[in-house]
């Protein structure tokens, strides 16, 4: 339908330029002083091939357009200019989701209107229709139950019912069904609401499940589902700029999937159907009945400002209780004491990938601090002071060894081989996979109680006294 | 399958390697940054919600266009702008 579109061989050239300007800003998104760069090369790219569209002669009507631009644009940058750094993966989500919404009904009104004018789509037209709007229509509702979850309207915990696989079965097995119908049998449009209903409930009973720790993973998946939708649009219109974008970004989205899944050391199929947070392995410390070393403001002062180097352990729980700008203020006293700090960020510190990052950055921590779990693992059997703030299951030696435990196999942060270690921490309550932590009764590990935040405010002064 | 539709996978294909090769490189420091410059990216289907909406007839097609662009555009507008918000945090030196 869109021949004349994608006819003009200027409108094409625009498109290949486009394409270009996306892979050369994802390209430049590998080094941090290029990266905004990248961004804004990327965005220019997105503006020519939206003007070219407009003005290729194919648009017959602009008012929807203007209403829709305009309302959209209005939505995007409130949006992206009120979302706090901590509510990123909620905001990601959403623009996910209307990105899986936009490409699941641009594939339906192609079919409706052939439908309408009698001339059923080809085969393999109907295929690639079939495919976006389902793969559109799951990550709509997918990226809508991840929002909820996120944002803490929908339990965070895994939500399942019994006989809840079977069922999410025969609803795929559904949707399938009625999608052989619309393709070989040229059934209409009640087929094709019926495969939209039916891959819309796939995308709930996809999400429902899984647990608030796990949702990186899931955010990166449902990222690479709505890239290739994009691209099957592609397809249905003949238009190569969506196919090229849709599958830099359907790649982009399943290689952080992997890595998420790596760094939990899980396979992906383990995280979709696991439901991990219902239960917990028995935890030798725990069970042992292990003593806890409370400790004060004071005494962690004291340590700190004579340590040659401590390392900062970020968890989400320093986000929560904003206190990533007062450790900031806590490491530049102690660097002015001539003490080297470092901050170890696990893969899955916050919510998703890269999430502790943009949190320390938002707090003005050079990025020269900031080291990944494979580089700063070798410099803790180097280190005076872990402080970890907020985190726990990324720390938990019960990865290594215990079995049985939700989070074994997972690649920790070896703080343990510090010389001590100081746990920042609200209550004994468990991390987000609900498992104990033996490294808190460890000989060498101390407790300091109470909020985040209060305490490193606390720290700062009592360090300025030491 | 039409010769159209072949050479369409063709550029799909090496798309998806190009892809693979880029992203590969990007480091976890920038990890959500990127997620969410790949998120603008796919909001490319604004230009299909154009071409669906330029020609759009009668109450139901309309009602459908609308929505698409809108959605589109909120994916493109807000997906570039948090991306440039957070980039724009990142620094190497801290500053007074």
């Amino acid at each position: 339908m869109s021949e004349a579109a994608t006819g003009a061989p200027w409108i094409t050239l625009a498109y290949l330029v486009t394409g270009v300007c996306f892979i050369l800003g994802l390209k430049w998104l590998s080094s941090p002083t290029r990266a905004r760069q990248g961004n804004q090369i990327a965005a220019v790219g997105m503006l020519i091939a939206v003007l070219a569209t407009v003005f290729s002669g194919a648009i017959l009507t602009y008012r929807d357009i203007a209403i829709g631009v305009v309302v959209g644009a209005v939505l995007g940058a409130v949006g992206a200019r009120r979302v706090k750094m901590t509510a990123m993966p909620q905001m990601v989500a959403i623009f996910n989701g209307a990105g899986g919404g936009a490409a699941a009904l641009i594939s339906m009104m192609d079919f409706l209107r052939a439908n309408q004018t009698g001339v059923a789509p080809t085969p393999d037209v109907a295929v690639t229709v079939a495919l976006s709007t389902i793969i559109g229509s799951i990550s709509f509702s997918g990226s809508i139950i991840a929002f909820a979850k996120l944002q803490e309207l929908l339990t965070g915990r895994p939500v399942s019912f019994p006989g809840m696989r079977i069922f999410s079965g025969l609803v795929l097995l559904f949707v399938a069904a009625m999608a052989v119908a619309l393709v070989g049998f040229g059934f209409g449009d009640a087929a094709l609401y019926a495969m939209v209903a039916g891959a819309l409930a796939l995308g709930l009973l996809m999400v429902l499940p899984i647990g608030g720790a796990d949702m990186p993973v899931v955010i990166s998946l449902l990222n690479s589902f709505t890239g290739l939708a994009a691209a099957f649009t592609g397809f249905v219109l003949g238009n190569d700029v969506l196919i090229i974008s849709g599958a830099l970004v359907g790649a982009s989205g399943t290689l952080l999937t992997q890595l998420m899944s790596k760094a939990m050391n899980r396979s992906l199929l383990n995280v979709l159907f696991a439901g991990v947070g219902a239960g917990g392995g028995e935890v030798p410390g725990a069970a042992a009945g292990g003593t806890v070393r409370p400790t004060t403001v004071e005494d962690v002062a004291t340590m700190l400002a004579y340590a040659g180097q401590v390392i900062v352990v970020p968890g989400y729980g320093m986000a929560v209780a904003q206190a990533q700008h007062n450790v900031r203020e806590l490491a530049d006293a102690l660097e002015k004491r001539g003490v080297s700090v470092k901050y170890a960020i696990h893969p899955v510190a916050g919510r998703m990938p890269g999430h502790m990052n943009v949190l320390l950055a938002e707090a003005n921590v050079p990025y020269t601090q900031l080291f990944e779990m494979e580089q700063i693992n070798p410099e803790f059997s180097r280190t005076d002071v872990v402080l970890v703030i907020g985190a726990n299951d990324v720390i938990n030696p019960a990865a290594r060894t215990v079995r049985e435990s939700p989070i074994y196999g997972m690649p920790i942060l070896d703080v343990d081989k510090a010389k001590s270690v100081v746990v920042l921490k609200r209550s004994m309550k468990s991390g987000f996979a609900g498992v104990d932590n033996p490294i808190f009764y460890e000989p060498t590990t101390y407790m300091l109680f109470g909020d985040a935040k209060d305490s490193v405010v606390k720290l700062v002064a009592a360090v300025a006294k030491v | 399958m039409s010769g159209h539709l072949l050479s369409e996978l063709t550029v799909f294909v090496l798309a998806v390697f190009v892809g693979f090769e880029v992203i590969s490189k990007v480091p976890t420091l920038l990890h959500t940054p990127l997620m969410s410059g790949t998120n603008a990216i796919h909001g490319i289907v604004l230009v299909g919600a154009l071409l669906v909406a330029g020609v759009a007839q009668g109450g139901l097609e309309h009602a459908l266009a609308i929505l698409a662009v809108t959605l589109a555009t909120v994916n493109v507008v807000g997906g570039f702008l948090v991306t440039d918000r957070m980039l724009e945090m990142f620094k190497k030196k801290p500053q007074a």
